[in-house]
């Protein structure tokens, strides 16, 4: 087989150059789709009859959860291909992912916990979500120090992918011993098998959040990698060139 | 081959006798300080003691691994160790068993007279030492992970504990509500289960991941 391609995608010359051209439709999309989105759901969504206007935090709330989760396992498997192919564009995407995912878990957080004040009466319960989420977070931080205190970079990239990978064997574990342990949170309200228990305009409003909290974590994830790239390649001579312009 | 490492671990813990108590010391401290700290009413004492006597062993038993590589790291044996052994997965399993058997074992048995200090009630002590057999073994295997990938770093020790507590928190949750489950007289099968689980699951995979962590650090 020919794997001229996977290299070619590989190199960070390519991805910057690539990257550089999709990155202003990444903002432009996300920046529409989050107006669009706090538009429908801030105004035009119907309230939560028992919990008011406060249940629009959900629009923030959900989207920011999920991408919390998401942008983990996209850093686990960026750093496993890193670890295992010796791809250095790998590693630095998964560097870049994951401050991305830890602003987005403290913010899943900090949401959570002012929607928890009004409706359950109190800021932090220790429940099993919230309390995977604050592990999740300390996981994502254990992965940046580590990352960081090694001064030879592509060591720390090794170690930070090893953590990594153990990690998200272990976050289904985590999530699993904890829910058996204690649960206040409600239940999953989207699922893909089932007919959402939500009225449809407030479907609308999140799935539109999700999709740009997503597009907007992509976006910053991108542009991190970016710099990521142009500090360890500096020595390139097309970095010169760039950087030159 | 991996009994004669396992010796040689074993002979090198007990050179350096300090090491072997000093977690023993600090296990019984730190539960010691806690009827002080919240209160010496029995009655309450039996019901949080299973989970202090539990985060106490966590504890003592992250803060043990620095015994399992860092003077072989510092003095070069490690490295010699991984390439003329011929098996770095001998190796690194040699360390786990010698660091369960010097610290994790240890714990095991002196446990019952904590939960005694505790007024933990007869089936809890048999839950706790029962839960802390199959749970120490567990500890020292995801810690070696964590202690194969800082012991080349000079404030190793902080960041030990932020790579490795949070992975250590199931078996905390299954450990801690077996012993109070026994100890209220519930069947607490079910979490001894999960943390047989836990060990055959990580006894097949943590040495790998403990393997490439040690080679990260060595290189």
């Amino acid at each position: 087989m020919n794997w001229q391609w996977f290299h070619r995608l590989s190199s960070p010359k390519w991805f910057y150059q690539i990257s550089g051209s999709l990155l202003p439709w990444f903002w432009g999309i996300s920046l529409i789709l989050i107006v669009a989105g706090l538009y429908q759901g801030l105004y035009n969504s119907v309230i939560d009859y028992q919990q008011g206007s406060t249940v629009r935090i959900m629009y923030l709330h959900v989207p920011t959860a999920f991408a919390s989760m998401m942008f983990y396992v996209v850093m686990a498997v960026a750093a496993a291909i890193g670890y295992i192919w010796r791809i250095k564009l790998a590693h630095m995407a998964a560097v870049s992912a994951a401050p991305v995912g830890a602003a987005m878990t403290l913010l899943a957080l900090v949401t959570g916990s002012l929607w928890g004040k009004p409706i359950w009466n109190t800021w932090w319960v220790w429940d099993a979500r919230l309390t995977s989420e604050l592990i999740l977070l300390f996981l994502y931080l254990g992965f940046m120090s580590l990352h960081q205190a090694f001064e030879d970079r592509e060591v720390g990239d090794r170690a930070a992918g090893v953590l990594a990978m153990v990690g998200v064997i272990n976050v289904p574990i985590i999530h699993f011993s904890v829910e058996w342990w204690n649960t206040l949170h409600q239940g999953a309200t989207i699922s893909k098998f089932e007919k959402p228990s939500m009225d449809p305009s407030m479907l609308i409003a999140l799935l539109l959040m999700i999709f740009a909290v997503i597009l907007f974590c992509s976006a910053v994830m991108m542009y991190r990698m970016r710099n990521e790239v142009l500090s360890r390649e500096q020595s390139k001579s097309w970095v010169k060139e760039v950087i030159g312009q | 081959m991996l009994i004669k490492l396992l010796q040689r671990e074993l002979l090198r813990h007990w050179r350096c006798r300090q090491d072997l108590i000093n977690p023993l010391i600090f296990f019984i401290l730190t539960v010691s300080l806690f009827p002080l700290a919240v209160t010496p009413d029995g009655q309450l004492l039996g019901q949080i003691g299973s989970g202090i006597i539990w985060v106490a062993a966590l504890l003592a038993a992250m803060l043990s691994l620095e015994s399992m590589y860092r003077d072989d790291y510092h003095d070069g044996t490690l490295e010699l160790l991984l390439l003329q052994s011929g098996s770095s997965y001998t190796v690194v399993m040699a360390k786990i068993i010698s660091h369960w058997l010097t610290t994790g074992l240890p714990l095991v048995i002196i446990s019952p007279l904590l939960a005694v200090m505790m007024q933990i009630s007869s089936e809890g002590i048999t839950a706790l030492m029962l839960t802390l057999l199959i749970g120490t073994p567990v500890l020292s295997l995801i810690g070696s992970v964590g202690m194969g990938l800082t012991v080349g770093l000079r404030q190793g020790g902080v960041l030990l504990s932020l790579l490795v507590l949070p992975l250590y928190i199931p078996i905390l949750i299954f450990g801690a509500s077996a012993v109070s489950a026994a100890a209220m007289g519930m069947d607490y099968s079910g979490q001894l289960a999960f943390m047989g689980a836990f060990l055959l699951g990580s006894i097949s995979l943590v040495p790998l991941a403990s393997v490439a962590a040690i080679r990260v650090s060595i290189r």
